[in-house]
């Protein structure tokens, strides 16, 4: 079995497919202690793991402070919002006046891609990025591919379509990367402008059809389009794009029987995925937040245990 | 390190009729088997308790529950240790409380890992009894921890190592000493 040698989690570009495997494995074992009646364990008590949100988050920093504690860590909860920022402290001023209480872990979200590696250089801690701009959402695709590993038995040479918001969406990026390193095929599918240029560079297939993508794929992640990114107009019209990227019943038919649907959640209904699926679909995606947790509880276990040898990064 | 094989010290027919003693003993002391569960740690003692079960089932027509624990995130040693051990899989899905639980494991060594088995077990439930049975105690107890049943008593120095092989995972039955290769 691999081993894990990293001091921080920055995204799946960069780990290899043994290392993303010891998460998955070690995410295993983690999911059956939220299923004990005492769901705590005291692997990591005595660290101080540390949420630092530069940016909304409700489900990804639940997620992350649930998983702490269920490791029996203590944990603090920071949001930019009525914090010292507003009277003009750098987010570096911030990190390192909060490390000075000696914290093992950061779990950093910022709006701008590359922050989270900015300030993992800059601090003595180890730092799990939650999601950093367009860049990467590394928990995210790791939950995807345990849910899909666990329904599937495999993540080799799948089908995989990222249906939706491209341009906006680390978590797509984070999914390229994560399940191409598996032999599987990724393809993005959406309207030409929310798909930028430098995705030819990526290791995925674009396609403009939502057929062309969902025929044959045995996992389908449906991203949501986030309104509140988009600065200007993407696509002619809601009514438009539902018409050719909502998942419906109708195309639904392009998938095999098994196909798994996932969604990062929220949803954002009759726009992504149709109401009419709610019932079939809705299942998995819960599943995703019991798995996400997992991946979590994994994740922070893994980083916070290697303080003693050599760090690679 | 290079570790050799100092010497032999069981081989399959003797683990056979250890394991047999050990459940006679288990049954003796136990006679109440309604109450009685059987849990194995991660890895080895996992297959022993398993065999200790179909014994019990061999000689008296009952099926125990059995559960594994892994006690890698009760342990009070992990930044000591090498790289981050895997953690392997808990499965007690039996109800504990106010059973006597068996816990099995292979070798009986400064007492840290079955400290760790008991918060574990303990956060299951409240068994009415646990006991303890080991396959090999070799001595160097760091923890007020002795077991209930054991298979066979081998002094050793510290720093040699016991290792308990078995079929399910090894493909053989032995167990044997290993030492440092100066």
């Amino acid at each position: 079995m691999g081993e894990w040698q990293r001091k921080h989690l920055l995204g799946l570009k960069d780990l290899t497919r043994e290392e993303i495997e010891v998460i998955l494995n070690s995410a295993q074992a983690f999911k059956e202690i939220s299923e004990r009646e005492v769901k705590k364990v005291p692997a990591l008590r005595g660290k101080t793991v540390v949420n630092l949100f530069f940016e909304p988050s409700t489900r990804t920093k639940t997620s992350f402070e649930l998983a702490a504690k269920r490791l029996s860590a203590d944990v603090v909860n920071f949001s930019s919002s009525g914090s010292s920022l507003v009277k003009g402290e750098t987010i570096l001023d911030t990190l390192k006046n909060i490390e000075a209480y000696s914290v093992d872990i950061f779990v950093i979200r910022h709006s701008v891609s590359g922050v989270v590696f900015y300030l993992s250089q800059r601090t003595t801690s180890s730092v799990v990025n939650a999601g950093d701009g367009q860049n990467e959402h590394p928990t995210q695709a790791l939950l995807d591919m345990f849910t899909v590993r666990e329904k599937l038995g495999s993540l080799e040479n799948l089908k995989v379509a990222i249906i939706g918001d491209i341009y906006h969406s680390r978590v797509a990026r984070s999914n390229i990367w994560g399940f191409s390193k598996f032999s599987s095929s990724v393809y993005v599918c959406a309207p030409k402008t929310l798909i930028p240029k430098y995705f030819d560079n990526l290791p995925c297939k674009i396609t403009y059809s939502l057929k062309t993508a969902l025929d044959q794929a045995q996992v389908v992640i449906m991203l949501r389009i986030q309104k509140e990114r988009m600065k200007e107009r993407f696509f002619s019209s809601q009514r438009e794009y539902v018409k050719y990227y909502s998942l419906n019943e109708e195309n639904l038919k392009f998938l095999p029987p098994q196909a798994l649907v996932l969604h990062p959640a929220p949803i954002n209904w009759d726009i992504e995925i149709a109401s009419s699926l709610k019932e079939k679909v809705s299942p998995l995606i819960l599943e995703q937040v019991n798995n996400g947790l997992a991946v979590r509880m994994a994740v922070l276990y893994l980083l916070a245990e290697k303080k003693s040898y050599e760090v690679v990064d | 390190m290079v570790y050799r094989e100092k010497s032999k010290i069981l081989g399959e027919k003797e683990i056979e009729k250890i394991i047999k003693r050990l459940t006679h003993q288990i049954l003796e002391k136990n006679l109440c088997l309604e109450e009685v569960c059987l849990v194995g740690i991660q890895r080895r003692g996992v297959f022993l308790a398993g065999r200790i079960k179909r014994l019990i089932l061999e000689i008296e027509g009952k099926e125990l529950p059995l559960g594994a624990i892994d006690i890698t995130l009760y342990r009070d040693d992990l930044t000591a240790i090498g790289p981050v051990p895997q953690v392997g899989k808990t499965e007690i899905n039996f109800d504990i409380n106010n059973k006597v639980v068996i816990l099995v494991d292979d070798v009986l060594f400064t007492g840290r890992t079955v400290r760790s088995a008991l918060d574990e077990v303990i956060d299951f439930g409240r068994p009415k009894r646990i006991e303890l049975v080991v396959l090999i105690d070799r001595g160097h107890r760091e923890f007020p921890i002795r077991a209930d049943f054991v298979g066979k008593n081998i002094p050793t120095s510290s720093s040699e190592i016991v290792e308990v092989r078995l079929k399910e995972l090894d493909g053989k039955d032995e167990v044997v000493i290993l030492e440092e290769d100066a």
